[in-house]
C-alpha cells in the first residue's frame, strides 16, 4: 500500500451522518425480536394464503428496518431509497406476471399430465 | 471509491485536496454520494438476479404447494433460525463498524469488521452443517437426490422410501404437539450408506390424518375443470384447494399422500432450495472477501502484516472442522479436505511468522471522517446479503 510521508490537513473533514449507536443497538434487539415473532407465529394457523402473508409481512419490517436504519435511507439522499423501491416494484412485476401467466394454464397442464398424454 | 491511492499518485506537485478525492469530483462529500449512488445501482441488480430465483419459487410452490408442505421439513428450523441471528448480529457491527469509521475509531473499526467476519464465517459453519445433513440423507441437489425421477418413475425407490421416513418425522409439525424439532437419525457414514442400520422400519403412518377428500376426488377435479377455482385459501391449482381447505395449512402431507403429479416434483424443491442458498452462501463468501480487503485497508503495521495469514489459517481450520464432518465416508473427498487443511494451516503459519519479522511499522489505518466510503459501501452490500436472508428463511424454512 502507498507509504504517504505528507499528511494532509483534510484528514478530519465533516464526516456525514454517524447513526448514534443505541439507535443501532435498539433496532439490532428489534430485528432479533421479529425473528423470534417469525418462527413463533408458524405455530399458529391462518390458512394457507394468509400464513404466507403474515410471514412476508414480518420478513418486510425487517427488511424495512435494516434498509431504513443500518443502510442509512433514512438520511440519505431520496435518490438512493428510489432505486430500491423501484428494483423492488419491477421484482414484483415480474412475479405476478410470471403467477398469472402459470396459474392461467397450469389446471390444463396438470390434467394432460394425469391422463398420461405427451409429457 | 476513489482510485488515487491505488497507483502511486504522488503529491508532490501542489494539489490542495485531500489524498483520497479523486480529480473529477469537486468535494470529498460529492465523490461519497457519488460512490454510494453506484452502489445502489448494483444492488438494485443484485436485487433482480435473486428475483428471478424467487420466481422459481413463487412458481414452483403456486404449483405444487404440498411438494413444499411435505419437502421443506427436511430443513432444520433451530440451524435457520440461529443462522439468521448470526448474520442480523453481523450486520449490526458491520453498521456499528461504518459509525467507528467515520467517527475516526480506528482500532473498534477493525475490531467490529473481525466481528462481522466471523459472523458471515459462522454462518458458513452452519451452512455446511447443514448441507452435510442433505448429503448424508441423500437429499442432494441434481440427479443424486432421493426423489429424483427419471421418465415418471423414482430412480431409486429405495432411497426414496427412507428420505421420506426422515422428513416425516424430522420437521416441525403444529398439530402435533408431542414431536420436536429435533434431528432425525445422526449423521450416518457416507452418502447412503447406512440406511438400514438407522431405519429399521418402514416410513410409520404420518403422525397427521390422512386427508378426507380422497385423492379420487382431485383427480376427478382437475381432469373436469380445466379453470382454476380461486378463492381465499386456495391456490393457483385446482383441486389442491379442496384438500386445503379440509385441512387449514397445519396439514403435512406424508410421501405416500402426495398425488402422482407432485411425487415426481418432489425433487424440485431440492433443487430450488441448494441454487437459492447456494448462491446465497456464494454471496456471503464475496463479502467476507470484501470485509477482508476493508479490514486490511483500515489496519495498521500488525493488522496488515496478519491478516492475509490469518484468512489462510481461519480457512485452515474451516477445512479441518469440514474434515471432521466428512471422514467417516469412503472415497477422494475426505482425503482432499484434509490436504486442503494442513496446507491452508501450514501456509497461514509460515506466512504469518514471516510478516510479523519484516512488518514495517509506518503504515496507517486509510479510514477516518473524511474517507470512509469503501466501508460503507462495503456494509451497504453485507446489509443486502443479511437482506436476502430475511426472505429466505421463512419462505423455505417455515412454510406452512
Amino acid at each position: 500500500m502507498s507509504h504517504e510521508t505528507t499528511h494532509h490537513e483534510h484528514q478530519d473533514d465533516h464526516a456525514g451522518h454517524a447513526v448514534p449507536l443505541p439507535l443501532l443497538a435498539g433496532i439490532f434487539l428489534l430485528l432479533m425480536v421479529l425473528t423470534f415473532v417469525t418462527v413463533g407465529v408458524t405455530s399458529f394457523d391462518f390458512g394457507y394464503r394468509m400464513n404466507l402473508m403474515v410471514a412476508m409481512a414480518i420478513a418486510l419490517v425487517k427488511a424495512v428496518l435494516v434498509g431504513l436504519y443500518f443502510m442509512h435511507l433514512r438520511w440519505d439522499a431520496p435518490l438512493n431509497g428510489f432505486i430500491l423501491v423501484a428494483s423492488l416494484l419491477f421484482v414484483t412485476l415480474f412475479i405476478s406476471f410470471a403467477l398469472m401467466d402459470t396459474g392461467a394454464y397450469n389446471p390444463v397442464v396438470e390434467a394432460a399430465a394425469l391422463r398420461g398424454a405427451t409429457p | 471509491m476513489s482510485t488515487a491511492d491505488a497507483h502511486a499518485h504522488d503529491h508532490a506537485h501542489d494539489h490542495d485536496h485531500p489524498k483520497h478525492l479523486a480529480h473529477h469530483f469537486e468535494t470529498p462529500a460529492q465523490q461519497m454520494e457519488s460512490g454510494k449512488l453506484g452502489m445502489w445501482v448494483f444492488l438494485a441488480t443484485e436485487i433482480l438476479m435473486f428475483g428471478g430465483l424467487f420466481c422459481a419459487y413463487a412458481v414452483y410452490r403456486a404449483n405444487n404447494p404440498h411438494v413444499f408442505l411435505f419437502a421443506h421439513r427436511a430443513l432444520d428450523t433451530t440451524w435457520g433460525a440461529i443462522n439468521t441471528a448470526v448474520l442480523l448480529a453481523s450486520s449490526f457491527t458491520m453498521a456499528w463498524g461504518v459509525r467507528a469509521a467515520q467517527l475516526g475509531q480506528k482500532k473498534l473499526l477493525i475490531g467490529l469488521l473481525v466481528a462481522t467476519m466471523l459472523g458471515g464465517a459462522g454462518f458458513m459453519l452452519i451452512k455446511t452443517v447443514e448441507y452435510k445433513a442433505k448429503w448424508d440423507k441423500a437429499l442432494w441437489a441434481g440427479t443424486t437426490n432421493a426423489f429424483y425421477q427419471e421418465g415418471g418413475q423414482l430412480a431409486d425407490p429405495g432411497e426414496a422410501k427412507y428420505a421420506a421416513a426422515y422428513i416425516e418425522h424430522h420437521g416441525h409439525a403444529p398439530a402435533d404437539g408431542g414431536h420436536g424439532e429435533g434431528h432425525g437419525a445422526g449423521h450416518g457414514g457416507g452418502h447412503g450408506a447406512d440406511h438400514a442400520a438407522g431405519h429399521a422400519a418402514p416410513p410409520a403412518a404420518s403422525k397427521i390424518a390422512p386427508p378426507a377428500a380422497a385423492p379420487a376426488g382431485l383427480h376427478a377435479d382437475l381432469l373436469t375443470n380445466d379453470r382454476p377455482v380461486l378463492s381465499a385459501g386456495e391456490s393457483m391449482s385446482t383441486g389442491i384447494g379442496a384438500i386445503q381447505a379440509a385441512h387449514r395449512g397445519s396439514h403435512y402431507p406424508a410421501f405416500t399422500e402426495l398425488d402422482p403429479l407432485n411425487t415426481n416434483r418432489t425433487h424440485i424443491f431440492f433443487q430450488i432450495y441448494f441454487v437459492m442458498t447456494g448462491l446465497h452462501g456464494l454471496h456471503v463468501m464475496v463479502g467476507l472477501g470484501l470485509i477482508a480487503w476493508i479490514c486490511y485497508r483500515a489496519g495498521g503495521p500488525m493488522t496488515r502484516a496478519l491478516l492475509v495469514p490469518g484468512l489462510f489459517a481461519a480457512t485452515g481450520i474451516y477445512f479441518v472442522f469440514l474434515w471432521w464432518l466428512v471422514s467417516g465416508g469412503g472415497g477422494w473427498f475426505p482425503i482432499a479436505v484434509l490436504v486442503a487443511a494442513v496446507l491452508s494451516l501450514l501456509i497461514g503459519v509460515l506466512w504469518g511468522v514471516l510478516n510479523v519479522a519484516r512488518v514495517k511499522a509506518d503504515a496507517e489505518g486509510e479510514f477516518g471522517p473524511g474517507y470512509y466510503t469503501p466501508v460503507d459501501l462495503v456494509g451497504l452490500y453485507w446489509h443486502l446479503v443479511d437482506l436476502i436472508w430475511i426472505f429466505l428463511f421463512p419462505l423455505l424454512y417455515l412454510i406452512h
